[in-house]
C-alpha cells in the first residue's frame, strides 16, 4: 500500500477581516448607505458648526434666491438659507426617526417574545391586538394618534410624535421577532432556564431576547427610513414639528407651495435630502439583512 | 496486493462469486493516495491525507471513523461531489473499473453517477424531494440512464419497492415522501440506489438516523441485496457493531490518515494499532456485565488546521514512544491483507494490545455501588401525559386527536440508583423524563418526591422541587445559550438562588465545578461555540451541577457524541455518582450503553412499561417478546459472536402513538401473539422477584 507524504501546495487563504471591513467589501451599497448615514449623522451632531447660517435667521434683503456662492442652495420666502435649515432639518429627522424605530421595535421586540414563550391564549390575545393595529395604515394611525394626543415636548423632541410614529411599528416587529422566538422557545437551553426554576422574566430577557437581536436589529435600521418618511409626511400635513424649528416635511409645505415655480429650489433640496436619508437606510437595513443571514453568508 | 482471494469474509462462496465477476481487474474500486482539501478563511484544512483502499466486486467494505476524520470526504471525492470552491481534490487516483474518475469530464461523470455508483445519505427525512412521487423518484434515474418509457419505467419501480419490501407497492408509488416513516423512506433511498442496477452503492451512516429494530431491518435488506445481486458496498458508519454484523473488511480512518486496514475478523480479534484497540474498548458491550469502568482515549481528535507532527494518534496514545520513531507512521503490513500505520505494529501484532500497556490500571477498578432500597427517592404512579393534537382533516372541523406519549407508567427510583429508560423513537421515554421535570404537564396519575407529592406542584413549591432535580440533554450544540459565556452559564443558578454569597464565591465554585468534570478555569471566558461536542456536554453537566441537585435526569446524553468521547462522558458521570451520590434517571436508545450505566432498566413501548427488572436479569433473561426482540436488533462489536448469533429481525414499525393497537399495544409485532392479545391490555406483573413484565404469555 503506497503511503505518499502530502503533496506540497500553496494556498492563498483568503484572509480573515474584521467584522466591519469584512461587511464592506460583501455589501458595498450598504457600506455606501452607512457612510452616507455616517456624514448625516455628523452634520446633524454639529449642526451649529456645519451649518453657513442660522436656519432661523430671517434676511429679508434675500428673499427667495437662487443658489449662489453665498446661499449654496438658496433661501426660501423669509430669506432663510435652504442649506441650513437642511442640515437642522437632519437634526430632527435623525432624532424622531431613531427613537420612534427605537421605541417601537423594543416594544414590538418584548411583544413578541413575551407572545411566543408564553404561547396559548396570551398569544392570541396579543396577535389579534397586533392584527386590529396591522389593519390601519401607517400614516393614518399616526395622525390619529398625534390628534388625539397633541403636543409634548421634552429636550426638543416631540414626544407624542415619537409616539405616533412609533406604534405602527409594533406589530409589524412583533411578528417577525415572534417567528423567531417561536424557534427558541423549543431548544434544550430554554428547557434548561425553566428546569433550573427561573422566572419568566428573567428566561425572557436574559434567554430568549439576546437570541432575537439579528431580526431586532435589522428591524431597526429598516424602519429609522419608515420613520423619517413619516415624520416628513406629519410634518408636512402640518401635524409633526411646527415653525420655525427646521424639519425637511415642513419645508415642503406652506410658503414652498406657493412658490415653488418661482423658487422650485424650495422644494428639490428638502426632498432629495429625504429620498436620500430613506434610500441610504434602506440600503443599509437590506444589506444587514442578508449580511447577518447565515444561509446567504458565504 | 497479492492476496486476492483470501480473507474475503465470512461467505464461503462469496470467493468463486469474487472471481467470477472480477473479470479482467480484480478491483471494482480503487482509491489510491488521496488527499482533499478544503481552503477556508482559518486556513486549510487537509481533509483527506494520502488515503488509498480497494473494494472488490460484491463485497461490503467499511470506513469507520470518528466526525471529522475525513470519512464522508472521501466518499464525496468519489463521487466528485465535494463543496466547490472550498474543498478539492489535490492528489491522488480514484480508479472505478479501471477508469480514473478524477479525469472524467462532468457529462461522463454525471452518467456514472447513479448508475454504476448509487449513494445512500443518513438523513431518510430529507434526502427525499417532498413535492414529488416515490414513483416518479424511483423512475426519474430509469428514464434519464436507461432511456425507459414511462410504462416500463413504472413497472421496474414497482418491482424496486417490492425487492426493497414496501408492502402494497402499486399504491405507495403515488404517495409523496410525508406518507412515508423514515426506516419506509431510507427503503426508497435504497430503492432508488438499486434502480440502474448499479455496481457500487456508498451508504454514508445509513441508519444513523433509524431506530435499532429499523436499523436491523434496512441493514439486512442491503446485506441481502449486496449478496443476491452482487453489488459492492461501502458503508460509512461510526458503529463498531455494524462493522461486526455486516462488513467483509474494514478501514479505520483517524484524523484524515488511514490508520489500520484488515478483514472484520481479523480487526476484532487482532487490533494492531493503538487507536482501534482503545475504540473497540472504550465502547460498552451489550453482551457484557458491568463491573469495571469504561476504558478510554483521553483527550480529543486534533484539529485539522493545525495536526500534530508525525503520528496523529501520538498526543493521545499510550503505547507512545519518543517522538523521532513516532514521526510519519507508514502503512505496514502485519499479516496477510492486514496493515496498520502505527511504528509499534508487529510488535502489537505479537504481544497484544496489553503487551504495549494499552490495558489501564483504573480500568481494572471494579464499580462498587451501594444502592439503599428501603425508601424510593422518587415513586411515579400511573402517570400518564397526553397531548392534544390538530391532524390533517381533523383541524379543519375542529376536531382534535390525543396522542397517549406516556399512557400509564408506575415505577420507583431509590437513591443513589441509576434506572435506565430504553426504548426507540417515539416510545414516550423522553416525555417520561420531561413529565418528571415539570416541563410537560402530566395528565393523570401522581409523582411523589422525597414522600412530597409534586404533581401539580407550583410557584415556591414548584421551585423548590427543581432546586433538586436537574436535566443533562441530549443536543450539546443546542442546550447551552449560545449568547453566554460557559461562566455565566454555570454560575447562573448560583447567583439566582444565592447559593454562594457573591460573585467572588460564585465564580471560585465555577472552577471547582469545571475542574470537577474535567474542563480548565480558562473555559469560563469563551461562548459555547468555541468548545467542542464533548466539551459541551461537560459544561452541561456543570451547570446541572451547580444547583446541587439529588436526581438529575439524564436525556440520551451520549448519544450525540463520538466513541472515544462518550465513553469520557459516561465515566465522568459514574465518577460524579459515586462522589456526590446523585441518583440518575438515564433515558436512551442505546441498549449497550444502558446496560452498561444502569443498576435497573426500564423498556417502554408506545407510552407503557413492557419489562422493568435489574440490569443484568433483563439482558440475560429477558421475558419480554419487545425486551427480545430489542436485544436481538443490537449488533454486538465483534464478529465471532456476530456469526454465531441467530437473531431474528423484528418486522413491522411502531404504530402511531395518535392511534395505538387495541389490546397489548405490541401485537402488532409480537412473533407470539394471538386472538386474546388484541383484547387485554397486560398489566405489569412481578414474574420472578424484582423482575416485571408485561405480557399475558410469559
Amino acid at each position: 500500500m503506497p503511503t505518499a507524504t502530502a503533496p506540497a501546495i500553496t494556498y492563498k487563504i483568503p484572509r480573515r477581516r474584521h467584522p466591519v471591513l469584512q461587511f464592506m467589501v460583501q455589501q458595498p451599497l450598504g457600506a455606501a448607505g452607512l457612510a452616507f448615514i455616517v456624514l448625516m449623522a455628523v452634520c446633524a451632531l454639529f449642526a451649529p458648526w456645519v451649518a453657513p447660517y442660522d436656519p432661523l435667521d430671517v434676511d429679508y434683503s434675500s428673499m427667495l434666491a437662487a443658489p449662489s456662492a453665498d446661499h449654496w442652495l438658496g433661501t426660501d420666502s423669509f430669506g432663510r438659507d435652504v442649506l441650513s435649515r437642511i442640515i437642522f432639518g437632519a437634526r430632527t429627522a435623525l432624532a424622531v426617526g431613531f427613537l420612534a424605530s427605537f421605541t417601537g421595535s423594543t416594544i414590538g421586540a418584548v411583544t413578541g417574545v413575551v407572545s411566543a414563550y408564553f404561547g396559548g391564549k396570551i398569544d392570541l390575545v396579543i396577535q389579534r391586538i397586533m392584527d386590529v393595529l396591522l389593519s390601519f395604515p401607517i400614516i393614518v394611525l399616526a395622525i390619529t394618534v398625534v390628534a388625539v394626543l397633541g403636543k409634548n415636548i421634552i429636550l426638543g423632541v416631540d414626544v407624542n410624535l415619537v409616539v405616533a410614529i412609533g406604534l405602527p411599528m409594533i406589530p409589524k416587529v412583533a411578528r417577525v421577532v415572534r417567528s423567531s422566538a417561536l424557534a427558541i422557545r423549543e431548544l434544550p437551553y430554554i428547557d434548561a432556564a425553566r428546569t433550573a426554576g427561573y422566572s419568566d422574566t428573567r428566561i425572557i430577557f436574559r434567554h430568549m431576547v439576546p437570541n432575537v437581536v439579528a431580526p431586532y436589529l435589522i428591524m431597526i435600521t429598516a424602519f429609522v427610513a419608515q420613520a423619517i418618511l413619516a415624520e416628513a409626511s406629519l410634518s408636512f400635513l402640518g401635524l409633526g414639528v411646527t415653525e420655525p424649528t427646521a424639519s425637511w416635511g415642513l419645508m415642503l409645505s406652506g410658503a414652498a407651495a406657493d412658490f415653488y415655480q418661482q423658487a422650485p429650489w424650495m422644494i428639490v433640496f428638502p426632498g432629495i435630502a429625504i429620498s436620500l436619508a430613506v434610500f441610504a437606510f434602506n440600503l443599509f437595513g437590506d444589506s444587514l439583512r442578508d449580511w447577518l443571514d447565515p444561509k446567504i453568508k458565504l | 496486493m497479492d492476496q486476492l482471494v483470501e480473507n474475503v469474509g465470512s461467505d464461503p462462496g462469496r470467493e468463486q462469486r469474487v472471481l467470477t465477476a472480477t473479470g479482467g481487474s480484480p478491483w471494482l474500486l480503487e482509491v489510491e493516495d488521496l488527499h482533499v482539501h478544503f481552503v477556508t478563511t482559518r486556513g486549510v484544512v487537509r481533509a483527506v491525507e494520502g488515503i488509498s483502499y480497494t473494494v472488490r466486486p460484491g463485497e461490503i467494505v467499511a470506513l469507520v471513523g470518528e466526525s471529522g476524520c475525513g470519512k464522508s470526504v472521501s466518499s464525496l471525492a468519489i463521487m466528485r461531489l465535494l463543496a466547490k470552491p472550498a474543498g478539492r481534490v489535490v492528489a491522488g487516483r480514484i480508479l472505478f473499473e479501471g477508469r480514473n474518475l478524477l479525469e472524467l469530464s462532468d457529462e461522463q461523470m454525471r452518467e456514472i453517477r447513479g448508475r454504476d455508483i448509487a449513494m445512500i445519505f443518513q438523513e431518510p427525512m430529507t434526502s427525499l424531494n417532498p413535492v414529488l412521487t416515490i414513483g416518479f423518484q424511483i423512475m426519474e434515474p430509469l428514464l434519464i440512464h436507461l432511456g425507459m418509457d414511462m410504462k416500463t419505467a413504472r413497472a421496474r419501480a414497482h418491482e424496486l419497492l417490492k425487492m426493497v419490501g414496501i408492502p402494497d407497492a402499486e399504491r405507495r408509488l403515488d404517495q409523496y415522501p410525508h406518507q412515508f416513516s423514515g426506516g419506509m423512506r431510507q427503503r426508497v433511498m435504497i430503492a432508488i440506489g438499486l434502480a440502474c442496477n448499479p455496481k457500487l452503492i456508498i451508504a454514508d451512516e445509513p441508519t444513523t438516523a433509524l431506530d435499532v429494530t429499523i436499523q436491523a431491518q434496512i441493514l439486512k435488506l442491503m446485506q441481502d441485496l449486496s449478496r443476491d445481486l452482487g453489488i459492492a458496498m461501502v458503508v460509512i458508519t461510526h458503529n463498531l457493531g455494524i462493522v461486526a454484523r455486516y462488513a467483509d473488511r474494514v478501514n479505520v480512518m483517524y484524523a484524515a490518515k488511514m490508520t489500520e486496514q484488515a478483514t472484520a475478523r481479523e480487526l476484532f480479534a487482532k487490533p494492531c494499532h493503538p487507536y482501534t484497540a482503545g475504540l473497540l474498548r472504550s465502547v460498552p458491550r451489550l453482551d457484557r456485565a458491568r463491573g469495571v469502568k469504561l476504558e478510554t482515549i483521553d483527550g480529543m481528535p486534533p484539529n485539522l488546521l493545525d495536526p500534530p507532527e508525525g503520528c496523529r494518534f501520538a498526543p493521545r496514545c499510550l503505547a507512545q514512544v519518543p517522538e523521532s520513531l513516532c514521526a510519519q507512521p507508514p502503512l505496514v503490513e502485519v499479516g496477510p491483507g492486514h496493515y496498520s500505520a502505527c511504528v509499534r505494529a508487529r510488535e502489537m501484532a505479537r504481544v497484544g494490545p496489553e503487551g504495549l500497556g494499552l490495558a489501564r490500571a483504573s480500568a481494572a477498578v471494579a464499580v462498587t455501588k451501594q444502592v439503599d432500597r428501603s425508601e424510593p427517592i422518587m415513586s411515579v404512579r400511573g402517570l400518564k401525559t397526553h397531548f392534544e393534537v390538530a391532524t390533517g382533516l381533523k383541524a379543519l372541523s375542529g376536531g382534535r386527536g390525543v396522542v397517549r406519549a406516556v399512557d400509564g407508567i408506575s415505577f420507583d427510583v431509590y437513591r443513589g440508583e441509576t434506572l435506565g429508560l430504553v426504548g426507540e423513537s417515539g416510545c414516550g421515554k423522553t416525555t417520561v423524563g420531561r413529565t418528571l421535570l415539570r416541563l410537560d404537564n402530566p395528565t393523570e396519575g401522581q409523582i411523589t418526591f422525597h414522600g412530597k407529592d409534586v404533581t401539580r406542584a407550583s410557584g415556591e413549591q414548584l421551585k423548590q422541587y427543581r432546586r433538586q432535580i436537574q436535566v443533562i440533554f441530549q443536543d450539546p450544540y443546542s442546550s447551552l445559550n449560545p449568547r453566554m459565556t460557559i461562566g455565566e452559564i454555570i454560575a447562573e443558578p448560583m447567583l439566582v438562588y444565592k447559593l454562594q454569597p457573591d460573585r467572588k464565591s460564585a465564580r471560585e465554585k465555577v472552577t471547582e465545578l469545571l475542574t470537577q468534570v474535567g474542563l480548565f478555569d480558562y473555559m469560563a471566558q469563551r461562548y459555547p461555540h468555541e468548545l467542542s461536542g464533548g466539551q459541551r456536554q461537560r459544561v452541561g453537566i456543570a451547570r446541572a451541577l451547580a444547583m446541587q441537585p439529588s436526581f438529575i435526569v439524564c436525556d440520551e446524553p451520549v448519544s450525540a457524541l463520538d466513541v472515544s468521547i462518550q465513553a469520557q462522558i459516561i465515566n465522568l458521570l459514574e465518577d460524579l455518582q459515586q462522589k456526590l451520590g446523585l441518583t440518575y434517571l438515564f433515558i436512551a436508545h442505546d441498549l449497550a450503553v444502558v446496560r452498561h450505566i444502569s443498576d435497573r432498566v426500564i423498556v417502554m413501548y408506545l407510552g407503557r412499561a413492557m419489562e422493568i427488572a435489574d440490569r443484568d436479569a433483563l439482558y440475560e433473561t429477558p421475558l419480554h417478546p419487545y425486551t427480545k426482540a430489542l436485544l436481538d436488533a443490537v449488533p454486538i462489536p465483534d464478529p465471532l459472536i456476530e456469526a454465531q448469533r441467530e437473531y431474528r429481525v423484528l418486522g413491522g414499525e411502531v404504530p402511531s402513538p395518535l392511534n395505538p393497537p387495541q389490546g397489548c399495544v405490541f401485537h402488532t409485532r409480537c412473533p407470539w401473539a394471538s386472538e386474546e392479545c388484541t383484547k387485554v391490555v397486560p398489566e405489569l406483573r412481578e414474574i420472578e422477584p424484582g423482575h416485571f413484565a408485561a405480557c399475558i404469555k410469559v
